[in-house]
């Protein structure tokens, strides 16, 4: 009964006119940054927390709340359309959301996303209201070498993720390892492959490496012939699921729903193997194996109810321990203090409808972005029917304005061009750059915890075996390298065999 | 009918496209002419934080900016310039135009960085007009909530005996936690096992998860982990206890009155920058720094504004000094290096 009188409270908060509008506001802007590449939640947070100051407490963290959770649904949007994601995890509903899109079927996609997103919202904000200390402390369990072998469990795979070979797979995870190391190392300073340009050493832009290996290389694929031109531009089929892919898609929200709100509490990074994971799943034990990579509504809806679930559900650790699991979230620290609050674990108990009220105020912007959104899809979809000759040309200037933007660093974008023609050059070899990009996104977790975990067991690297979380990751690890690279191994034997004959 | 559709998402996309581009050129503080300090402000004033949003230095920036910008007249944009420690910011602001325009907020990280960094691409003293100091953010040693050691003398006999075994958790090189930490091992005549983590919320995270054993911070960032009871807390290393944690004694009281620190910090503008225009931020930063609602938000934090007399470009110029020869020698004597 306790959490009855708590949800009351909380929507009785939530539903005050300034906060519903604030929330209304919240998830309009995260929508639209998510909608443009390159501009990010983290950057319009940041421009916005000061305006926020003149708020109450719970409207500013429910429109900041609002923009991050937002941002996290629009960004399928440009992914599926035009191939741009603005996320790492709109990276995976590219793959499969953006073939659909080739095949008219943008608006089924987009619509998978939403419905998706919405059911896996709820769900989660459910999971939040009943279980978030307890969950909480189980994420305090993960230590260094525990989130090492989970992203290693991830980078695994993350072959999935790839049509065709899984050998080429590992090599653009690897390569994609080898970008993210660009930069100071955190633990000497010391510059590592910054060829002296003091503007690298903090790294290469996610934004830049997306933007370019997709956005960019996927437009010159278009350029190389006419008939690819019109492909993109082709007949819209319908604008509504199918019964059949309505069908289709309920198993895989459900999944991705209780992946992504199981990786999402992991502060140290678990939020980000979300979608992906889901996508490994769903491809993994789907009767139509071969259609991932080609149009299956399944790899769309799975990884972004598991993307939303994870964003849902990565503020326990931030409501209940006062610890920040993303950028977006350390922003959100920021406001607790400059409105008088200390983040920590008494915010429960000293602030009940400030807790309550933010939970409450995740289900209404979740309704209200479906709400948003179902109607857009046919204007989303009308987009593509803009002429190449425009459509290009403007998607590679917001671009570039938008990574930009980030930092009003030149070496962004100029980073577009280089991932651009690498992707394209890739592209054209047979690697794909969806692997390369989680590889860029989880090779730096992978070796901070490495190096973490080890310099806390003084160098004895029995610790990721001895260590039960670890282990047991480790082993799954193993099991699905197993499984993903056998069928390569088995294939190519029996060309082998099939030439000596 | 198909013409008309393309011209609306045309003229939607254009729409967008102006309103992302206004929202970069305002970042950026729009370029234009800058110089004529009779007119300053007359266009946007960006302030860079060399650290991550939402940490404590942001977090002060965001507090001054807006009753500062209010005494200029102007509007100030926060840009957070992160990386090395708070270098990669401030090499930024040592390069940029000396036009009161780009004006840059550091912390104790200005004092320690020649020292720490080889080949630093500024000079803190030679490079920089000093503005004034802001405020002086006490820090707290803590612990995981299980570690054995009752006091902060229980604490230094512990990690004696157990050196090889202990840990202690930092944000990275650099960072405050980081000079904190050197600083204890030296008052304390041990070395330990550092642990650096990208930031402090990750390293509080494995600290309050048990991963760590323990570590000193700013008491922006521990003191609603201290009362909250997840962390054990040791002693305060200011001379004089915080409001917001009464019952923690100082690091005098606790027995180590060598380990004294805080993190404190200053607004800085680029060399040349014309002698009337720092006089203006500097009238600004006292203003701002005797608002009300300033001081309140600062005590929340466990902190105060600096003293009016210190919001100056001489108190400024001089604490620095005093830093870089302190700082340098801790250093040395840790024979830490940053590259």
């Amino acid at each position: 009964m306790e959490l009855l009188d708590n949800l009351v409270l909380g929507f009785s908060t939530a539903l005050l006119v300034q906060n519903v509008l604030y929330c209304f506001v919240g998830v309009l802007l995260g929508t639209a940054v998510g909608v443009l590449p390159g501009i990010g939640p983290t950057a319009t947070v940041a421009m916005l927390l000061p305006i926020t100051f003149n708020f109450e407490p719970v409207t500013a963290l429910i429109m900041l709340a609002g923009i991050y959770y937002g941002a996290q649904y629009g960004g399928s949007t440009t992914a599926i359309l035009i191939n741009l994601p603005g996320e790492s995890s709109a990276a995976v509903t590219a793959l499969d959301g953006h073939e659909m899109a080739r095949q008219g079927r943008a608006g089924p996609a987009l619509a998978a996303a939403a419905i998706g997103s919405f059911v896996a919202g709820t769900l989660a904000t459910v999971a939040l209201a009943v279980a978030a200390p307890p969950l909480a402390s189980v994420a305090l369990k993960f230590g260094p070498a525990d989130y090492f072998s989970l992203v290693l469990f991830g980078l695994i795979v993350s072959i999935a993720l790839a049509r065709g070979s899984a050998l080429k797979a590992l090599a653009m995870i690897a390569l994609g390892i080898l970008f993210g190391t660009v930069g100071q190392d955190i633990y000497t300073g010391t510059p590592r492959f910054v060829f002296d340009q003091r503007e690298l050493y903090g790294g290469i832009d996610f934004v830049s490496v997306a933007v370019g290996m997709f956005g960019v290389a996927e437009i010159l694929r278009n350029l190389e012939n006419e008939q690819a031109r019109t492909a993109i531009v082709g007949k819209v089929k319908n604008l509504w699921p199918t019964r059949e892919d309505r069908r289709r898609i309920v198993a895989p929200i459900l999944r991705g729903t209780g992946l992504g709100a199981a990786l999402g509490v992991l502060p140290g990074g678990g939020h980000v193997l979300a979608s992906f994971t889901s996508y490994a799943v769903e491809k993994r034990i789907s009767k139509r194996q071969q259609e991932f990579g080609h149009g299956a509504i399944e790899g769309v809806a799975g990884p972004e109810s598991a993307n939303n679930a994870a964003a849902q559900t990565s503020f326990i650790p931030l409501l209940t321990l006062g610890l920040p699991a993303h950028p977006v979230m350390a922003l959100m620290v920021g406001a607790f203090i400059v409105h008088g609050i200390t983040p920590g674990p008494n915010v429960i108990e000293d602030e009940p409808a400030l807790f309550w009220g933010l939970i409450a105020s995740m289900w209404i912007g979740n309704l209200l972005l479906v709400l948003l959104n179902l109607p857009l899809i046919g204007v989303w979809v009308r987009m593509l029917r803009i002429p190449y000759q425009v459509l290009f040309p403007m998607i590679i200037l917001f671009a570039a304005i938008g990574t930009y933007s980030l930092s009003f660093n030149p070496y962004d974008v100029y980073a577009i061009v280089f991932f651009g023609l690498l992707g394209y050059v890739l592209i054209k070899c047979g690697c794909e750059p969806a692997p390369l990009l989680l590889g860029f996104v989880l090779g730096p977790l992978l070796e901070e915890n490495l190096r973490r975990a080890l310099i806390i067991s003084r160098g004895d690297a029995s610790v990721f075996l001895t260590r039960p979380i670890s282990a047991v990751l480790l082993a799954v690890a193993v099991a699905a390298l197993v499984v993903a690279v056998l069928p390569t191994i088995r294939k190519r034997r029996e060309v082998v065999f099939a030439e000596e004959e | 009918m198909t013409t008309t559709r393309h011209r609306a998402v045309a003229r939607m996309i254009a729409v967008i496209g102006a309103v992302s581009l206004l929202a970069a050129c305002s970042g950026n503080g729009g370029g234009g002419t800058g110089g004529d300090a009779g007119n300053y402000p007359d266009q946007n004033i960006t302030f860079v934080v060399p650290f991550s949003a939402g940490g404590p230095t942001d977090t002060v920036t965001r507090m001054i900016a807006e009753p500062m910008a209010a005494k200029l007249g102007a509007k100030i944009v926060v840009q957070n310039v992160e990386g090395a420690g708070g270098t990669v910011g401030a090499g930024e602001v040592a390069r940029a135009e000396a036009d009161g325009y780009t004006v840059l907020m550091h912390h104790i990280g200005m004092s320690t960085a020649p020292a720490l960094y080889k080949n630093l691409g500024y000079k803190p003293l030679e490079d920089f007009e000093m503005v004034g100091l802001v405020t002086e953010v006490p820090m707290t040693i803590v612990a995981r909530k299980d570690f054995p050691p009752a006091t902060l003398q229980d604490l230094v006999t512990h990690v004696k005996a157990n050196a090889n075994k202990v840990t202690l958790a930092n944000a990275g090189i650099g960072a405050a936690s980081h000079l904190c930490g050197l600083l204890f091992q030296s008052a304390a005549g041990v070395k330990l096992q550092e642990v650096p983590y990208e930031g402090t919320g990750p390293a509080l995270t494995d600290l309050v998860g048990g991963q760590v054993d323990f570590m000193c911070d700013q008491t922006t960032n521990t003191s609603g982990q201290i009362s909250g009871g997840k962390v054990k807390a040791y002693a305060v290393t200011t001379p004089e206890r915080v409001k917001s944690l009464p019952d923690l004694p100082t690091t005098a009281e606790a027995g180590l009155p060598q380990l004294q620190v805080s993190v404190w910090h200053g607004l800085y503008a680029p060399k040349g920058t014309p002698q009337d225009v720092v006089q203006k931020l500097s009238e600004a930063l006292k203003a701002a720094l005797a608002d009300q609602a300033v001081i309140d938000q600062m005590a929340k934090l466990g902190t105060a504004p600096v003293p009016a007399e210190d919001a100056t470009p001489q108190a400024h110029r001089t604490k620095l000094e005093e830093q870089l020869g302190t700082w340098a020698k801790i250093i040395a004597d840790a024979g830490v290096e940053a590259s």
